[in-house]
């Protein structure tokens, strides 16, 4: 009862329309303009010029700082160093296989372009698909990456976070790849995708994963490249 | 089971098998071809070697399911080539085989050798043939077979 009396008390109280109106325009205006600054700050910071406030859309959003960057790199890299994904970047002129990363049996060859030598092609092999009847994996165009993505020294140890990162980000190296396209590198190309479908190994178990999924390994490769793709100090 | 149509040395051959039957066992047990030998069946031994589309593959591990219009050529054809031809009387000049199981993905793998390096070094010839076992250890002779191919062709 008490509730309903001082509503309609309130009610009757008509100046307190347009002090409620004017309260609610701040409101609109001061998230409206927070808005704007923070999506002028996105848009400028990947293309480099400021875009017309017609053009912005709820899509844009603030980028990943630097360090948000550099975790993110940091998933990317424990991926990469992955058996799946290194034994097909080594510094050797061989491919490796297993978990162990031990050289590729028969004395298989990288050959003049990652894809074996005469008579014994990657491909002699591998076929379009994982062979599970038999433990062969296989993807389309099954090959090495080239040396000049070699994610080992000659010793077959894995490269640091900064010089794998550094090689990456190297247009020269890496067949003049972007940030953009190297998200969709890791997002689609097929070889890349095999990695978390590896197939059965020759006893019938399964062959172990990359320590992310794909989903996150592609959410922490597009944290990265909004960042601006950094790389870690050091060598 | 699915019908295929298969073109093997130049003829079309019509198979019915279940999509995931390798290569291998088609060609040996629905076309009666047994020249293409079978050894590990894991792609280990290169016994089963025949060409795809003139690519040296491991037949045991292909699915018939993934052949299509692919061109086969096997061991019984490879003599209508040049370079077959010239590897089989290199082969029999040189008396290479001893068991003579391994042989035929042997010529195999080497007239894809001398296809593409007309005249191989000892080291092309052990890169190339390296996936090819032979427990009766011919290696030699394979070596100088190929050799003399290669002078002929």
């Amino acid at each position: 009862m008490t509730f309903r009396r001082e509503a309609t008390m309130l009610a009757n109280h008509r100046w307190l329309s347009p002090i409620f109106l004017l309260i609610l325009v701040s409101f609109v205006t001061s998230i409206a303009l927070s808005t704007r600054a923070n999506n002028a700050y996105w848009v400028s910071s990947e293309s480099g010029t400021d875009v017309p406030a017609r053009e912005i859309t709820p899509r844009m959003r603030v980028p990943p700082n630097l360090a948000q960057g550099l975790a993110g790199w940091d998933q990317v890299y424990s991926v990469l160093i992955s058996p799946r994904c290194i034994n097909c970047h080594t510094a050797q002129n061989y491919p490796q296989q297993g978990d162990d990363r031990h050289r590729h049996f028969a004395n298989v060859i990288r050959g003049e372009e990652g894809r074996g030598v005469p008579a014994l092609r990657c491909i002699t092999c591998h076929q379009e698909v994982n062979a599970d009847s038999t433990g062969v994996p296989g993807g389309p165009d099954w090959h090495l990456a080239p040396l000049s993505m070699q994610w080992q020294d000659k010793n077959d140890r894995p490269l640091s976070s900064a010089a794998v990162c550094g090689q990456i980000t190297d247009r020269k190296r890496n067949e003049n790849m972007d940030g953009k396209a190297l998200l969709e590198h890791h997002s689609e190309a097929a070889l890349v995708l095999w990695a978390w479908n590896p197939g059965r190994r020759p006893d019938g178990s399964m062959r172990t994963l990359p320590p992310l999924s794909h989903a996150e390994f592609v959410n922490a490769t597009r944290t990265w490249v909004e960042a601006g793709t950094p790389c870690p100090r050091g060598r | 089971m699915a019908t295929y149509q298969l073109n093997v040395n130049g003829q079309t051959k019509k198979v019915d098998v279940d999509p995931s039957t390798p290569l291998l066992w088609v060609l040996r047990e629905e076309l009666k071809m047994t020249g293409t030998k079978y050894g590990c069946g894991i792609s280990a031994c290169g016994a089963c070697t025949v060409f795809l589309n003139g690519v040296a593959t491991r037949s045991c591990i292909v699915p018939i399911s993934l052949i299509a219009d692919q061109k086969i050529i096997t061991i019984e054809g490879i003599a209508s080539d040049p370079v077959g031809r010239a590897v089989q009387n290199a082969w029999v000049e040189k008396d290479v085989v001893q068991c003579g199981y391994c042989q035929s993905g042997q010529i195999m793998s080497a007239v894809a050798l001398l296809k593409a390096t007309s005249k191989p070094t000892d080291t092309n010839i052990e890169e190339s043939m390296g996936g090819n076992l032979c427990r009766c250890a011919t290696y030699v002779r394979i070596r100088e077979a190929i050799k003399m191919a290669a002078e002929t062709i």
